[in-house]
Formats: C-alpha cells, structure tokens, sequence
C-alpha cells in the first residue's frame, strides 16, 4: 500500500478551455454597427441638405475661458460633417470586424473603446444633420440631459437595490408616481418643500411595503405584482388629483421647487459646468448615492450578504442570514430612493403633480437597470444616455419653429430609449447576467 | 460535544418523513445514516441543522436540551453540516464564501484580506490546495466540496454533517474524502455520514444507523454483513447481483465519429468523441458528472446548438437534425433529469406518455389531438410497465420517483426502437423499481436494439454494460469490456488513460473498497 | 438574456383562489368537478374570492370618504356632533356604490322616468313596459359594449399566460390592431361585409406582427418578453402618436389628432338599433372565448403551448422547439388582442385617437388573471370588470367620484385574490390550514392541468397551500429535499432528485 502511487485530486479552477469556435452570436455587434453606420453616411450624409452649416454653441460669455481658447461657437458644414462623422463611424465598426476576425475572444477593453467611438460619432453625425441651418446650444442640452436623467436613475437603482436581492421590480413606475405624488402633497401642506423632499421617499415606501408584502410575503408572482401596483398607483395618485388635489390646488398641490446649488466657479467651467455644478440638491444626491451604493453592494458585509441572497438564498439562510428579511428591506430602500427620484419630477421642476406625470419613466429605468447590468455605475450610464436622447428631442422641439432644416418628429426620439433597451434585452450589447434567484421567492419550512 | 436526537418527529401535510427517531452521536466518531433515497435521513439533518421545525422530540447537546430556528442557532450550538447540493454561491470567490454570514469588517468595509488567509490555513491543515481569489463555479465539483468543508470548521463545528457527500465524486476522491472524515474524526469532531452506499459504510463507519420509512430499523456496527445491511435498509431480501446474458452484438448500427459540442460561448464541452454502438450490445458511458456526458446524449438528439463531426444511425446522419426528426428516425431518449428534462409535472400520465408523439398518427394530427386514442394508450401502457398512478389522468407529479421513471421509460419504449439512448436511467429510484428498469433496459437489448446507457453510478455501468467508454473533460479517454476492473474505472474516470490506470492498479493503487472486497467483506 | 429568467421559465404556477373556472379536463367527469367546487367552497375559496371583493370595496369606501369634500367638512367638528359626519360619510358611500350599480346594470330612475312619460302618453301595459326596460337595461347594454373588447384582449393575454409567458404589451398589441384596422377602415373604400372583414383582418394581422417581434426577440435571441413587450408598448404609443401627426391619419384637418370615421361598410353593425351602442363584436367576443377553448384543451398546438409553458426543456426534449412555441405564442396572443383593438375602434370608437387604447391593455391583463385565464373566467371577469367601468363613468359624472377609483377597485380585487393567505388572515380564517386540509385540498387540484396556469400566485403545484406562511410545507417537500427550489417559480434542475426521492418514501 505505500509503495501506491498516490492519486490526488485537483483544486485548481477547471480552465474554461477557450477553442478556435466564436460564441454563436458573434457578428451581431459589428453587423449592427454597420448597418447603423451605412445609415448614418447615406441619410445624415449623402442625403443632406448641401451648402448649409450646422453651428454648436460651446461656450457662453459667462463661462471660464481664459483668453477665449475656446472658441464660442463651433460651425461644420452640415453636410460634409455628417459625413466625416459617419465615415469615422464606419471605420470603428469596420476596426470592430477586424477585431473579431482576429480573435475569437477580443479584450473587453478595445470592444468597448470601439464601441464608444462609434456611439460618439455616429451621435455627433446625427446631430450634425439635424441641426442644419440652425444653431444648438450644447450647455443647455447636458444641464437638461442631466436634469431628465435623475429620474431614471434614481429608478433604476431602485430596481438595482430590489433585484441584487432577488427581488423583481416592475413597480418603479408606481414608486416614481407616488414620490412625485407625496413630494407636492406634503410640501403644499406643509409648505416647506424641504418637509416635501422628505415625504417623497417615505410616501414612495409604501408602494415598496406593498411589493414586498405580496412578492416576498406571500410569494405572489413578481411580474405580475409589479405591474398590477403600477397601475394601482396611477389609479390612487389620479383619484386623488381629480378629487381633492384639484378641490383646492392651493393646498394640496402647489407647485414647489427646489432651489438650485449652484457651487461658484466650478459652475463657470465650459459644457460640463453648469450640467454638474448648478444643479439642485436632488442630482448632487444621485452622484452620492450611486457612488455609495457602488461601494455597499461590493465592498461591504451588507453588499455580500444582499448579493449572497439574490444569488443563492437557501446558501444565504444555512449561514444564518435572514432571507426574507434582507429583501424587505432591499425592497423598501429601494423604493425610497425611487421616490427621491418621483420628488424630481414635480418639485425638482418646479411643477405641480399631474395624473400620470411618471409617463412610462419607470420603464426607461428598468431598461437603464438592465442595460446597466445590475449595477449602479452602469444604470446611471445608461440613464445618462436615455436622458440626452429625452434631452435633445426637447432641444430640437423648440428649434422646430425655425425656418428650413431637417424636421424629423420628436415622437421618434421618444420612442428612442424604448428601441434601445429592445436591441438591448435582445442581447446586441452582450448578454447580461441576472441574480440567480430574481424573482424567486423563499419558502422557509 | 455528545449529541442525541430524542423521538424527532417531522410530518409534511399527512405525511410523516421522521417517525420518533432517536440517533446518539458520540463525541469523536464517525456515525453513518443509512437509508435508501427518501428514506428521511436528510429530513432529520435538516431538523438537526435548523432548517425545519420538528413536529415532536428534542434535540440534546452535552445533556441540555436545545432548540434552534434557524442554521445560525445550529451553528452557534458547534452544528456544522456540508449539504448534498452545495450551499456556495457560485458567482462569489472561495474566500467570499468561506467567510459569508461570519464576515470580518475593517472600518466598515469587508476584510478580504483576513478573508483569504482563514482560507489558506484551513485548507494548508488539510492539504487542500484552494485558491481563495478562484470563482466557486470555476471550481471541480470534489474541490467545491472542499469548501463546504473548511466553511463549515471555520466555524469551529464539532459535529460535521456531510449529506450524501460521496455522490458527485470519483472512487479516489471518495477515498480522500474517508481520509478527511478520520482525520477530523481524530481530532476530535463527531461526523454523521449520509448515505444509501453499503460500500462506503462499511469502509469509514464507526456506527451505522439504519433508517427506513422514516424509522429507525436497527444499528449495526461496520463489521455487519452486506446483504444484512442491504435488506435492512430496504425491508426485504435483495439480490445484489444481477444474472445478465452475455450480449450478442450484431452489426454496427450507431457509428460516431469525432463529434464535438461548443456552447454558447464557445467553450468545447464535447472534445472529438468517437465510438460506435452493434445492435443488441450495451455501451455504458461512465464518468463522473460534467465531463461531457449530457452534452453527448443531447448532441445526438440534436439538443445541442453547435455541433460538429458526425453521427450515422444506420447509415443516416443524425448531426443536424432536429429533435423531432431524430425522434421519428427512431431513437428512444431517457434525460437524465426526468423532472427537468422529461416531464411536464402538471400534465397527466396519458399526455406525458405521448409527449413526443402528441402530433402524429395515432394520436393526433398537425391541427387537434385524438383524446381517446391517447387515453386507450395509457391505459394500455400503464399495466404493462407496472406504473402505479391513480389513473391515466392523474398528473404525473402526484407519482413516486421510480413510477414518474416508469413513465418515461415507457414513453421511450412503446415503440419500434432504432437506438435506445439512456441516460440516469435509475436516479433516485428505489431498489424495486431499479430491478425492474434494468430488466427493461436489457430486454430492449435482447430485442436487437442497440443501448447507449449514460450513467455516473458505477454500480449500475458495470450491471448493464457490455462494454463500458469512460468520459473525462470531454473526451473519452477508452472504451473498455464490461467487466473491467472497478479500479481501472475509477482511475480512468479522475483523468487516467486506460493504459496508466491498468499500470497504477496493478502497482497498487486502491481504493478501500475494492480491498474490502478482496477480503470478501462487501460484494 | 432574460432578466427575469425565473418569471419566465414559471412554470406550473401556482394560483390562489377563482370566482370561475375553466371547464374540467373533457376527460374528468361532471362529478368529480362539482366535488372539486364543493370542496373548494368549503375550504374557503370561494370565500376568500368574496372577501376580495369586499375587501376591495371596502378599501374604495375608506376613499370616497377621503374625496368627498362635504364629509371633510363634517369631520372639522367631528367631536362636537359625530352624527353628522356618520351621516355624511355613510350618504357619500352609498350614494357612489348606487351610482355605480345603476351605471353599471339597470338604471331605475331612468326606467320610472320612461315609464312614466310613456304613461302620460296615454299608454299602458306593454307599451310601457318595453321602453321602461329598454331604458332601464341601457347601461346593461354599455357595460356588454365595454366588455367586448376587454373579453377579446383577455382572451389573447390567456394565452400567453397558459404559456407561461408574461405578455405585458396588450396595450402595444391593442394600439397595433386599431391603428390597422382604423387605417384600412377611412382610407379604402369598399363593399359591405367586405370591407368589415378587412378591416377585421388588418387589425389581427398587425396585432400578431406586434406580438410577434417580441416572439421573434424571444426566440431568436432569448430577449424576455416582459422587457420587450413592455418596450413595444411605449413604441406603439410613440408611432400612434406620429403617426396622427400624418395626413395619412388625420386626413384633410391635421391640427386635430384624430382620424376622419371608419367607412360606413366597415364598422360592426349595432344589435339593438341605433339608440344603443351594443355592437355585433360581441359575438367575436364570445368566439374568442370558445377559440380559446379550443386552442389551449383541444388543438395540437395549444399542447405545444402549455407543454412550454409548464416546462419549455421537457417539451424541447421531446421534439416541440420551444423558440418557434414561443413566437407562435406570442404572435397568436397578439392577434387577439389586436383583434380587440380593431374591435374597439371598428364598433365602439369609430376613429383613432391618441387615447384609443385607453388602459384596456392592462385592463385585459387584470381580467385574464382574474378569470384564471379560462374561457368562462375571463368572459365573467371581462363583464364584471366593464361594469364596474361604465358604472364608475356614470359614478363620476353622477356623484363627483373619480373614475380612477375602479381602476383602484379592480386592482385591488386581483391582488387580494392572488394572495389568499392574506384574506383569510382579515378574516380571521387561518385555521383552516391545517396540515391536513392542505394536503387534501393539493391531491384534488394536482390533477387539474389547464385551469391553474395562470400565474398569479408563484410557486410549484400547491404553493396554495405552502404560500401560507408558517403553513404547512408541501407534502412531497421531505426527505433530501430542498423546499426553496421546490416551491420557486422554476423548479431548479438540482432539485429534481430529490424531489422524487421525497416522492418515493411516499409509496
């Protein structure tokens, strides 16, 4: 027996034996971006309208810009811009085939560096020919692209908080609806719109109670708790705003608004100044609150432990850690930061709450949850991108009036950020990988 | 740490799964729970480990009687237990795992670095070679078990629970694992050992409780007879050895020839695999789980979404055909998971008999099905194969195990078969219903059919095999007869070619149950 | 991709408690359904589904107090005189419920009223008597005319249900199928009976190609529907909207968003003359409900379509592609829904709007879950529901109530339902959980195949009795068995073992 050779097993991590065969899905990247990027050269460019000029405006007087370095405004031939654009935009997507031709599994980093020169020019070639014969204001657009973006993220981290645990939220749109609609009640009432600020998360948690007493207590089929809450959101907010909000609007639903932070100088920087320096407490807060949450959910105890049940609960419940519990109160947390997001809505803007006012925003920010993998980083991205495309539709809605031009409809951009998150459930950005137990309630014998 | 369960009693609906079981586990021994599949010995660790309520009894520590509700009180009490299906989260690293629930912070934030090295010296203890910053799923099955092991001692657990522990391993790592358990055993924690194996009993056990309709049926001590343990533990006298004709193999009728399977992410899960089947011969596929074998059977019913190579039934392709096609060119599939991949639970019997003749004559057509036709075939079929179900419309959830396997045996069977492909044919089935499968499986041999069996049991390969190829990460490393040396098998299936096993076993390589068979101690 | 993977792959859901029922198996005899139902009634079922409602009507009251403002009013000096508040509060509670039921059902004044007037005419007995009812069951009428769509959409939204998918896009599909339909109905021109079935035709094809993109995402590349089909409601909405900004659509006024009327040969004759707006799509509405019959416990490919839903890798295994199923599910889901939206716009509105659609696409959703996805479910549901909206129009031009207060009510309804556990907690009922009960009641509905699908609650087969919470577990949930996969919307493939060993100590 000693003299047996000794067979020891193996501890070392099975290695994923890369072959020369592609993932089946290879060639939807690349294919996609050519076709758009073809689009782009024939209908931004070659069907233009030739000899007018598109005009950017960079820089306004007030700004920081020693010595004029930077010029106000930049002009481009509309025409012969979009096409350098789309020409740049179909070089990427061509360096994105040669890139997969030559490897089956091309670093993460140049795909994304590709993909992001492509979505850039191609955007720029789209505005390009849009803004023929007219000029856009590119500071007015990011303040707006920010301000249009705070709602969606605040939701999508929201559905982020509830997911991680496993917990699906299709509720964001009634979470959003009941912020907007508890910040504007509290704060006419009280008048304080600070006191408002503070009752949108608390008025939001009740949508989230209500999620999670059907989802997580009495494992009722998530979806479709989702979506019956969203609709009796819009029924009790629209009830109450046709009975006693609109009985006396003066003491029920005032408009409010909160006033903007601007921080000096900082504020004065070109472009990005006023988008992220002259902003009210509510967009300073979702930085916060996306860094913060970033740091919970990967690097603290907390994190594992809402990650651990999202993932695997039963494992989660034999090391001693309440299931249940964790998603309550993911859910609640949730919901309470989507409300902060509802609170932008009315007196963030400084409006009144109007029925329906969320307007399928709830939606865009499941989409941005997903697009964003389940992560708070990625979901304010892909909430940032949602809101330029929101953004600039109401840019060009007011440039309409003007005489000559493209004209093209702003329910398309509207439409925009729906048809992104199709192509993106679709799996054309690369599959997304779900907490393993979303949606999956826990039974405890 | 001494620890007795006092009368634990357990009920599920009307249905008792622990009747009054008393168990004593005394400090420092290695206590096997014996009992077939569903015998309710998971059930009572289950109760012991906080998992469910008991109805009745108590749970005794060191003569204080205790209660837990929930895994944390049970931990706390010195209860540590490494669960059948592993507890790991598989997307966490091994030191994330290790430390979950009992995290150590640093200014709020998780100490990974205290983390990794509770990691590195527990495992150093026991020579494990664990890679703390390694993804769980990344990891061999045997090495996951690892981890449950060392999370459950860092948690300074006194009694080890190990679940069914033996069944996701191959011989050798069956072997350390005994040489873990006495280790551990030696240095003081009591271990109750899980299983339905009289193999592994006999070789670790220091006591052997057998459980029965979940009863205590008696204690016995290792030096036990086999056959005594066996009928003890299914309440009746089996015969352990099956009487098998000798096969007499006809023409090649399955010939295939360097097929391999990539996934979605091009990850080669089926690495050129050749051999070919004559009619009216067994070849058993053994391995241990995850080296390619599902991925086989699925690739020649055309399951698979990207699969190269080739696979001729009687001259005709199969690669590239769709399932249904493969089907009608007469092959009979048994899935290895008959509830995930064969049965549509809240179907009945008569539907889940026709599932994949719904649509064509007799049955039924491309437009409506013929309800009559596919009741008279279950009413037929049900006698016949032996399925006890109330009747034909009965869902097929409301059977037992070995009659929902029945059912689908049935479904494969009832027809003129071209190529039966098996796989798990007798997975969690009682000792009776196995009998009666094998026979089936066998008969269909005789018939002139030829019989792909896909099994991990190598109890099971070598019954029915005639001739016996063994997978490992893919490929098949031989095909060899069906009497084969046990040991050679087990070397094979951890990696060895045929040549290197025959050499380390004829050097002395193994395991402790073939010795304990040499001395005529197990069958 | 499927985000929420679990949902999607839910198969044999689970579901708490039904007014109505899918008819039995053929197979099973009319006994054994009636013992099922006398069962049922007497584990509480049938209650809890009563309770819902009074729960939910309960809930509307608490509102309609909160509304009114004479009562705000009384309640300033509450202390000083209670009973005016009381008065107040029980005045403004029945005064709305009343409406609604004469909105909804039979309009008493308006039937004295006609009798009267026919009486001061001079005339008698029958000749007053046909108008007096005539008025009197008008709002019967309109809730029949509202329900005809709802049953349609339902009918569609069933489907996908018993499939086992979650198709949340009625909205899309219903805006789809009316865009069609209206289209082909003001632009051609073309004869009778032809240009009806046309327009039918257009309606149903476009709704299934709308359904049928999120089938396509599904099949081609695993997209989850959920996501997708929520998308292409909001898609819809955007090109309904554009598209109303089109001389194509408005025709010669293209300030208005609104279409010019459906041709004169295409809009779906009236039953009862033109004083009532009662419309023969109301025996479309009653085909849709036998279609549907039909497809899901007779047709061959309503087999593939509950065989995926319940478990879409069994059904693969045994040749049925689950990718093509799934398509066809949605593409035939979305036809009948689309046949709804044509529907509404060929028999009741006339024209497109911007609002055409109204919320009749989640409406259809809460009424197939309410209906158990059943033929006679959802046409009981879809009739309840319509009379609760006609009667809450009436309520809220009649007595000042919102309308959205229905919406409230309905919702409320399905969730009560869908959590049983919950009712009989307000109600004190609890007891009847015992384990025993449990066990009983689950062996009696396993064998039911069809009806249960409908995903409202989550859980395996008898999550009815599991969901309780601190109830008692699944009986097969024993040995070596691990509850939580057991009871999940999917039951996870690790599980499976077990689950059968569990099963076989039960022999």
């Amino acid at each position: 027996m000693s003299t047996a050779p000794h067979v020891v097993a193996d501890d070392s991590p099975v290695e994923k034996a890369f072959t020369d065969v592609r993932p089946t899905s290879w060639w939807h990247l690349p294919a996609t971006t050519t076709v758009m990027g073809l689009l782009a050269l024939v209908v931004f460019g070659l069907r233009g309208i030739p000899g007018v000029d598109s005009a950017y405006v960079v820089v306004h007087e007030s700004d920081l810009n020693p010595f004029g370095l930077i010029p106000e405004r930049i002009v481009v031939s509309s025409m012969g811009g979009a096409i350098a654009l789309s020409v740049i935009a179909l070089l990427a997507s061509a360096a994105l085939w040669v890139l997969h031709a030559r490897s089956a599994r091309p670093s993460a980093r140049a795909r994304l560096t590709l993909i992001a020169v492509f979505a850039v020019a191609w955007i720029l070639a789209f505005m390009t020919w849009v803004i023929s014969q007219r000029t856009l204001d590119v500071t007015t657009l990011l303040q707006g692209t920010i301000v249009l973006a705070v709602p969606l993220a605040f939701g999508a981290l929201s559905g982020v908080l509830s997911e991680r645990s496993g917990v699906i939220n299709i509720a964001i749109e009634g979470q959003l609806l009941f912020g907007a609609f508890g910040a504007t009640l509290v704060g006419s009432i009280t008048g304080s719109v600070w006191i408002g600020l503070v009752a949108a998360p608390i008025v939001a948690m009740f949508m989230g109670a209500l999620l999670a007493m059907f989802a997580v207590g009495y494992h009722v089929q998530q979806i479709i708790v989702g979506v019956v809450l969203n609709v009796l959101a819009i029924g009790l907010t629209s009830f109450f705003f046709g009975s006693v909000m609109s009985d006396n609007p003066g003491l029920f639903n005032a408009p409010m608004r909160l006033p903007t932070l601007r921080i000096p100088v900082l504020a004065d920087i070109p472009l990005v100044g006023a988008a992220l320096f002259e902003q009210n407490i509510l967009v300073y807060l979702m930085w916060i609150i996306v860094a913060g949450l970033t740091v919970a959910l990967f690097r603290t105890r907390w994190g594992l432990r809402v990650r651990a049940v999202g993932e695997h609960p039963k494992a989660a419940d034999t090391v001693g850690i309440a299931v249940n519990l964790t998603r309550w109160k993911n859910v609640l947390l949730g919901s309470a930061v989507a409300g902060l997001g509802g609170a932008t809505l009315t007196i963030g803007t400084g409006v009144a709450f109007g029925e329906e006012m969320s307007a399928g925003k709830g939606y865009i920010a499941l989409a941005a949850m997903i697009l964003g993998r389940y992560h708070p980083v990625g979901a304010l991205l892909a909430a940032l991108t949602f809101a330029f495309a929101d953004s600039l539709q109401l840019r060009l809605g007011t440039m309409s009036a003007a005489e000559g031009g493209v004209s093209i409809p702003g329910d398309f951009l509207l439409m925009l950020p729906y048809i992104v998150a199709l192509f993106a459930v679709a799996g054309v950005v690369g599959r997304v990988r779900v907490p393993a137990a979303d949606g999956q309630p826990y039974i405890k014998q | 740490m001494k620890l007795e369960l006092r009368g634990i009693t357990k009920t599920f609906g009307g249905f008792v799964a622990n009747d009054a079981i008393d168990l004593v586990v005394e400090p420092g021994e290695i206590h096997s729970l014996l009992g077939e599949n569903g015998a309710g010995k998971s059930t009572l660790m289950n109760v012991l480990y906080g998992l469910y309520r008991p109805d009745g009894g108590q749970i005794v520590i060191d003569g204080t009687p205790v209660t837990f509700s929930d895994p944390g009180d049970a931990m706390d009490a010195g209860i540590g237990m490494v669960h059948q299906h592993f507890m790991l989260v598989p997307v966490f690293t091994v030191a994330e795992n290790m430390v979950l629930g009992n995290e150590p912070t640093k200014g709020g934030l998780l100490d990974l670095a205290a983390a990794r090295k509770l990691v590195r010296d527990i495992s150093a203890r026991f020579g494990f070679d664990l890679d703390p910053d390694a993804l769980v799923e990344d990891l061999p099955v045997g090495a996951q078990q690892r981890v449950e092991i060392i999370k459950a001692l860092s948690r300074r657990a006194e009694v080890l629970v190990l679940d069914e522990p033996t069944a996701v391993l191959t011989p050798h790592e069956t072997d350390e694992l005994m040489e873990i358990m006495r280790q551990l055993r030696d240095e003081g924690t009591s271990i109750v050992f899980i299983t339905h194996k009289l193999r592994e009993v006999k070789a670790v056990s220091d006591r052997i409780t057998v459980i029965r309709r979940g009863k205590v049926v008696g204690e016995a001590d290792p030096s036990a007879d086999q056959a005594e343990l066996a009928s003890l533990m299914v309440g009746r006298q089996v015969s352990l050895a099956q009487d098998k004709v000798a096969a007499t193999p006809g023409e090649i009728a399955l010939q295939v020839t360097d097929l391999r399977v990539s996934d979605a992410a091009g990850t080669r899960t089926l690495d050129g695999v050749s051999f070919e089947v004559r009619h009216g011969e067994v070849l058993a596929i053994a391995g241990v789980q995850g080296n390619g074998q599902t991925e086989l059977t699925e690739a020649l019913l055309g399951l698979q979404e990207t699969v190269h190579g080739s696979a001729k039934l009687e001259g005709q392709e199969l690669v590239g055909r769709t399932t249904k096609q493969v089907l009608d060119a007469g092959v009979g599939f048994v899935p290895e998971d008959r509830t995930h991949d064969a049965l549509v639970a809240d179907f009945s019997v008569a539907e889940n008999l026709v599932l994949d003749q719904h649509d064509r004559a007799p049955f039924g057509s491309a437009l409506a099905m013929k309800l009559r036709t596919i009741r008279e075939n279950a009413e037929r079929l049900i006698p016949e194969f032996d399925i006890r179900t109330e009747s034909a419309v009965s869902a097929v959830s409301t059977l037992s195990g070995g009659n929902q396997q029945k059912v689908v045996m049935a479904r494969a069977l009832h027809r003129k078969l071209a190529l039966l492909i098996a796989s798990q044919p007798t997975r969690g089935v009682d000792v009776g219903s196995i009998e009666f499968l094998h026979r089936r499986i066998l008969d269909e041999r005789d018939k002139g059919t030829p019989v792909v069996i896909v099994s991990t049991e190598l109890d099971e390969v070598t019954q029915l095999a005639d001739r016996i190829a063994v997978m490992y990460r893919g490929k098949i490393l031989g095909i060899v007869p069906g009497d084969e040396d046990r040991d050679v098998l087990g070397l094979m299936m951890a990696g060895y070619s045929v040549e290197a096993a025959r050499e380390a076993v004829a050097a002395g390589a193994r395991t402790t149950d073939s010795q304990l068979a040499d001395e005529g101690e197990i069958v | 991709m499927s985000t929420l993977e679990a949902a999607e792959s839910g198969s044999a859901p689970g579901v708490g408690a039904g007014s109505s029922d899918t008819p039995p198996p053929p197979s099973e005899s009319a006994e054994t359904a009636l013992a099922r139902t006398l069962q049922k009634i007497a584990r509480g079922d049938l209650l809890v589904v009563v309770m819902s409602f009074v729960f939910a009507f309960l809930i509307g009251s608490v509102l309609i107090v909160i509304a009114n403002q004479e009562v705000r009013g009384t309640l300033s000096y509450f202390f000083a005189r209670p009973t005016d508040a009381l008065s107040a509060i029980w005045q403004s509670v029945t005064q709305a419920y009343g409406a609604m039921f004469r909105g909804a059902i039979f309009d008493i004044p308006g039937y004295t009223r006609a009798a009267e007037s026919v009486r001061e005419a001079g005339g008698s007995g029958t000749y007053v008597l046909l108008p007096a009812l005539s008025a009197g069951f008008r709002p019967l009428t309109e809730t029949l005319t509202v329900a005809t769509p709802l049953i349609i959409a339902s009918a569609g939204m069933a489907v996908s249900f018993r499939a086992g998918l979650f198709n949340i896009g009625g909205t899309g599909q219903l805006i789809a199928g009316a865009m069609a339909a209206g289209y082909v109905g003001f632009t051609f021109e073309l004869p009778i009976v032809v240009h009806l079935l046309a327009c039918l035709i257009a309606g149903v094809l476009a709704g299934g190609v709308w359904g049928g993109i999120a089938g396509f995402l599904k099949a081609r590349f695993g997209a989850n529907e959920v996501i997708s089909t929520i998308m292409l409601n909001w898609i819809a909405t955007y090109l309904l909207f554009f598209a109303l900004k089109t001389s194509a659509f408005t025709g010669v006024n293209q300030s208005q968003p609104t279409s010019p009327s459906v041709g004169d040969n295409a809009v779906l004759p009236l039953l009862l003359g033109s004083g009532f707006r009662l419309h023969a799509g109301l025996f479309l509405a009653a085909g849709a409900a036998v279609l549907l019959w039909w497809l899901m416990s007779r047709s061959t490919i309503g087999f593939h379509f509950r065989a995926v839903g319940s478990n879409p890798r069994a059904a693969q295994v045994a040749g049925i592609s689950p990718a093509r199923t799934s398509f066809l599910v949605l593409a035939v889901a979305g036809a009948l829904v689309g046949l709804a939206g044509a529907v509404h716009v060929l028999g009741t509105e006339q024209r497109l709007t911007e609002g055409v659609a109204g919320s009749l696409g989640f409406d259809a959703i809460t009424v197939a879950l309410l209906g158990r996805s059943g033929p006679v479910g959802i046409v009981l549901a879809g009739l309840l529901f319509a009379g609760l909206s006609t009667g809450g129009r009436f309520m809220e031009s009649n007595q000042g109530v919102p309308l959205d207060l229905v919406q409230v009510i309905q919702v409320l309804v399905v969730l009560f339902i869908a959590a049983p556990p919950l009712v009989r907690t307000l109600i004190g009922l609890r007891r009847i959980d015992h384990p025993g009960a449990a066990a009983r009641v689950r062996g009696a509905r396993r064998p039911r195949t069809g009806a249960e699908k409908v995903a409202v609650t989550s859980g395996a087969p008898g999550a009815a009795g599991t969901a309780t919470s601190g109830g008692p577990p699944d009986p097969h949930a024993t040995d070596d068995t691990d509850p939580s996969s057991l009871e999940g919307p999917t039951p996870a493939a690790d599980s499976s073992e077990d689950r059968t060993d569990a099963q076989e100590e039960e022999r």
